[in-house]
């Protein structure tokens, strides 16, 4: 007979965010518990609300299966004496199984023989095994953890019940002083307790009780309220799928519902009035069938429709507060110049250890200036990028961005505009911030390219010379994300860039501006901050499904741009399947070694009259050849001709002895290699694919 | 409410007072001590000091004591001795109070309808936090005629921290409606020490609190008592604090004051007289507002000086505890318990 198993931890309200994961990481103990214990089931069902979390397992086993179990004992000739007879050794061994001496076997184990049994192991029934799930619940994990009243106990809120049903009989665990028994909590205002007859009857018996316990059916609710409220109106809706999964993690039943306010808000940017209604007050915003924002919100209660009016008005309270600060701050504002602005930031901080807000916008202007040239932006470009750059962060100390943090950067683009700043100027000041994250969308200009690129660049190398580099999962300024984004944004635009390029940029500001570098001199922790980037082109390359050799094949150089190094993994992909490609790498990793080898004796040219044989000849010629224009080529051209190179060289080395006791020979030879070995850096270290 | 920890045993199943009987409990008692009359529950909207005496006889039912404000300048309830140093260590505290709260930097000259230098708050402790707080702190909204079936009542996770006194906890805010009307804590670190037990700290906004309650759009048109606004008792001084705070303090006076308190501070936390340099500790605290709402701390120094308020919070911690151990903790009225954690080490 198959069972069916609930458990239901019952919390003070869990953090919105947190409720979706946690109750994943229960199913996923609970499985894992199960499994553990060898009691099989169908299916572990999950439900979730702010103030709960519970698993169901469907078609759970009535016991363990019966298991036979070997034993192994002493060694043969310990467990039988020179009689034959077994042993005290072996007597012992039979004993402490339980089982009769007569029932030990022989078996060899590493070449010895040895003495086993068997027993039989009954399976214990599930509730015997259910004893234990408190273990369940108190290895869960949460990304911050508390402790209440006089309790070492951590967990992510205070629990309060634990409802543990095995069918209709309760699994008496205990977490602290909280006896699991068969009542849940209902609506915090709305219900009351429910004694639950049987495991089947959850989560059905919870919704007599203004309950909706799986959050699929809640959001369900909620989206399809939403959308009556949408068509009745003629409204659009923009349902934000991560504040739905917030707004749902927020009620047990929902109810939405619309609010509206005044119509002189709506001359606010669009962009403050989701924030505050969105980001504030969990408020989805509303447009016209143009897209036009219109003065009304839709939120969702924690209840039902009764006296919805209080609420609606209460909520349309807060928000008009809100919009009329907003309105104050956005007045205020442009009260003041952005030179003002800009003139305060010289006591805002970057970080303590790094110095101030203004101070970086300087180093920005120079480093910005120097890769706005590198990559061939123009006059009035690198005109309005060095404005950009010398104010792009003076909304921070604007009223509005002080109240609306996440603000920061689009109010700086509307007020640039509002004081007269030109287009590309006022758009950078946003896109200096972008990407927000992985994926996300990168700058449009390439003003606001560059200034993103040497803003974020300038970030990295602060942090690196102020020796606070990210480790492991500890990332606090998010320099991972930054960094990605340099490469996203260098690739995004075609730009020739380098790390190497960043580092002259930096050292180039530096050169000028050495003051501005005080507490963060550009010789620390350079290699460091290079190869943490190279590390994002690694990551990128690997997330785009490269083959790990070819990977690390072409991030070995740090000269070759990060759009060179993704052409020759294309490349080098695209021929990995050529007949001839284990032939045409190993000629030429060969030379790459021997010539990493000889390094220290590679000679400023090679000298044709030192050649002792035509196959030095006839290689040198092809390598003249192939040189030849080699740098204006792509890396496909690139990549033809160098394994044009593969007959000269195998010939090459059937026919000369590269380590001859001759020294000039010698250095002639490897300054031959050496000539070939740069040719493929363009594909960065050859000797990293693997063609075995 | 028995006032040893120890019998706080957190069981589950203690029923909360149902809220309606409650609602109905306190205000008869408010009645019958002919604080209200009845005419006015039914009609009046309850004025601020109305507002201060439910909660005040609310609490004070749930076994708080009633304590007065602290007379020490400060930024928040939880700096008053009476949650700081209060919550450290093991014995039992439960109270209740009002407590002004300066904050220098928020100052608008009254003319912002919300923002203020001074604003008042009401602060609940209780420690340890019992199993039905939520349901007392609902229970007291009740009490406040908020029925929480004819609203939206949402506990919204807000995790506190005051860095500068080595403070960190874990609760909501209380969203009323929308509105956030209190900040609820579970103490997790006090004064840098992990609290044990751990205390439940509600804090209500009353300017906030009551501008819903009297539906007003600016504090300054609040009822304070009969007849008497909100801004009839404190526009003035909003107004001059904030000139002060902003245009006329003595930046020399001031910088030389906070090392002149500092070095006080520091030579009682050697003396062992917790209470005294506690109140040198609260007066760096409030001068160093002061500074920086003047914008006189440089940005490098900004970060100094908090380090410096921070090292005397956390040092300060440490000798109470070992000073209400000396005494032999007299509020565990647990003998047995007492014994025992009075031999363990510290």
């Amino acid at each position: 007979m198959k069972h069916t198993f609930l458990l239901e931890i019952g919390l003070e309200e869990i953090p919105a965010h947190v409720v979706t994961p946690s109750v994943k990481q229960l199913a996923s103990r609970m499985e894992d518990f199960l499994n553990e214990s060898r009691l099989s089931f169908d299916e572990i069902q999950t439900f979730s609300t702010p103030r709960r979390l519970a698993v169901k397992v469907l078609g759970l086993a009535d016991k363990q299966p019966d298991i036979k179990e070997e034993a192994k004992g002493p060694a043969k000739k310990i467990a039988v004496d020179d009689q034959g007879n077994w042993s005290k050794a072996a007597q012992g061994f039979s004993r402490g199984q339980g089982v009769d001496p007569d029932q030990i076997y022989f078996k060899e184990f590493k070449g010895t023989e040895y003495a086993y049994v068997e027993k039989s192991i009954l399976g214990k029934s599930a509730t015997e095994v259910l004893k234990d799930v408190d273990q369940v619940i108190i290895a869960m994990r949460f990304p911050t953890m508390m402790r209440w009243s006089t309790n070492e106990f951590e967990f992510v809120r205070p629990i309060r019940w634990i409802a543990c049903l095995l069918d209709d009989e309760v699994i008496p665990v205990q977490i602290l002083k909280i006896k699991a028994d068969r009542i849940s909590a209902g609506h915090r205002f709305l219900g009351q307790d429910v004694s639950l007859a049987n495991a089947n009857g959850y989560p059905a018996s919870l919704l007599d009780q203004m309950v909706v316990a799986d959050a699929c059916k809640r959001k369900k609710m909620i989206r399809s309220q939403i959308h009556e409220i949408a068509h009745k109106n003629e409204w659009q809706i923009v349902i934000d799928e991560d504040l739905l999964e917030e707004v749902n993690n927020l009620v047990e039943y929902p109810t939405v519902f619309a609010g509206s306010f005044d119509e002189q808000y709506l001359s606010l940017p669009d962009e403050v009035l989701i924030t505050s209604m969105k980001d504030h007050q969990r408020f989805f915003y509303v447009l016209d069938s143009n897209g036009k924002m219109l003065p009304y919100f839709v939120s969702v209660r924690n209840g039902n429709d009764q006296y919805l009016k209080n609420v609606v008005v209460g909520n349309e309270k807060v928000l008009t507060a809100r919009l009329e600060d907003a309105r104050f701050f956005y007045e205020e504002d442009q009260k003041t110049p952005i030179s003002a602005s800009v003139e305060r930031l010289k006591n805002v901080m970057f970080h303590d250890k790094i110095g101030t807000i203004y101070a970086k916008m300087q180093r920005v202007t120079e480093i910005s200036t120097f890769l706005g040239k590198k990559v061939g932006l123009s006059a009035d470009e690198l005109q309005d990028l060095k404005r950009a750059a010398q104010i792009y962060k003076f909304d921070i100390v604007t009223e509005m961005v002080g109240e609306f943090a996440e603000l920061q950067g689009v109010m700086g683009e509307i007020y640039a505009r509002l004081f007269g700043e030109n287009e590309n100027t006022a758009a950078a000041i946003k896109e200096s911030y972008m990407p927000l994250g992985s994926e996300s969308e990168l700058p449009q200009t390439n003003v606001g390219a560059v200034l993103s690129i040497a803003d974020k660049i300038d970030s990295i190398q602060s942090f690196f010379a102020a020796s606070m580099l990210p480790s492991g999962s500890n990332d606090p300024y998010a320099l991972r994300r930054q960094a990605l984004g340099i490469v996203r944004i260098a690739l995004a635009k075609k730009w020739k860039l380098s790390v190497i390029d960043l580092a002259n940029a930096i050292d180039s500001a530096y050169q000028t501006e050495q003051n501005l570098y005080e507490n963060t001199q550009p010789d620390q922790n350079q290699v460091e901050w290079q190869e943490f980037i190279m590390g994002r082109v690694h990551q990128l390359l690997v997330d785009q499904g490269y083959a790990y050799d070819i990977v690390n094949t072409v991030v070995a150089t740090k000269d070759n741009t990060f759009q060179q190094i993704f052409a020759a993994a294309n490349v080098l992909t695209k021929h990995q399947s050529d007949l001839e490609f284990k032939q045409n790498i190993e000629a030429l990793t060969r030379t790459v070694r021997l010539a990493r080898k000889g390094q220290a004796d590679v000679q400023p040219e090679v000298k044709v009259d030192l050649f002792e044989n035509n196959s030095e000849k006839a290689l040198h010629t092809a390598v003249v050849a192939v040189s030849k224009g080699y740098g204006d080529k792509d890396l496909e051209e690139k990549y033809v001709a160098l394994t044009s190179l593969r007959q000269p060289i195998s010939n090459y080395f059937d026919e000369t002895m590269v380590m001859v006791d001759d020294e000039s020979v010698k250095n002639n030879r490897l300054t031959q290699l050496d000539a070939i070995a740069r040719l493929t850096y363009s594909f960065g270290a050859l000797d990293n694919l693997n063609v075995k | 409410m028995e006032n040893s920890i120890f019998l706080a045993a957190i069981d589950i199943h203690t029923t909360p007072v149902k809220q309606s009987s409650y609602k109905t409990a306190v205000m008869q008692s408010l009645i019958a001590l002919d604080i209200f009359k009845e005419e006015d529950i039914m009609s009046k909207k309850l004025s601020i000091q109305e507002i201060i005496l439910t909660l005040q006889q609310f609490w004070s039912k749930q076994g708080c004591m009633l304590m007065q404000s602290y007379d020490t300048e400060k930024g928040a309830g939880t700096m008053s001795p009476y949650t700081f140093l209060r919550a450290i260590g093991p014995e039992p505290w439960n109270v209740a109070y009002v407590e002004p709260s300066r904050r220098p930097a928020d100052g608008r000259y009254g003319k912002n309808p919300n923002r203020l230098y001074q604003h008042h708050q009401f602060q609940v402790i209780m420690k340890p936090s019992p199993a039905n707080i939520q349901d007392l702190y609902l229970d007291s909204l009740a009490a406040l005629g908020i029925d929480s079936k004819e609203h939206d009542i949402r506990f919204v996770e807000d995790n506190w921290e005051n860095p500068s006194m080595g403070c960190a906890g874990v609760g909501w805010e209380v969203w009323l409606d929308g509105m956030e009307i209190t900040q609820f804590t579970y103490f997790q670190q006090v004064g840098g020490l992990e609290v044990w037990p751990v205390a439940a700290e509600v804090t209500y906004g009353l300017e906030r609190l009551s501008s819903y309650i009297q539906d007003v759009q600016s504090v300054f048109d609040l009822e304070w008592a009969d007849g008497v606004k909100y801004g009839d008792i404190f526009l003035q001084p909003e107004y001059e604090q904030s000139k002060y705070s902003f245009e006329e303090s003595n930046q020399d006076m001031l910088l030389k004051a906070f090392d002149e308190y500092e070095a006080e501070a520091k030579k009682q936390i050697a003396n062992g007289l917790v209470h005294p340099a506690y109140d040198y500790i609260l007066k760096c605290s409030h001068t160093f507002n002061l500074l920086d709402a003047r914008g006189a701390v440089s940005v490098t120094e900004r970060a100094g000086y908090l380090a410096r308020i921070r090292n005397m919070a956390k040092s300060v911690a440490k000798v109470f505890v070992a000073e209400r151990k000396k005494l032999g903790y007299p509020l565990i009225k647990d003998e047995k318990l007492r014994a025992k954690l009075l031999e363990e080490d510290n």
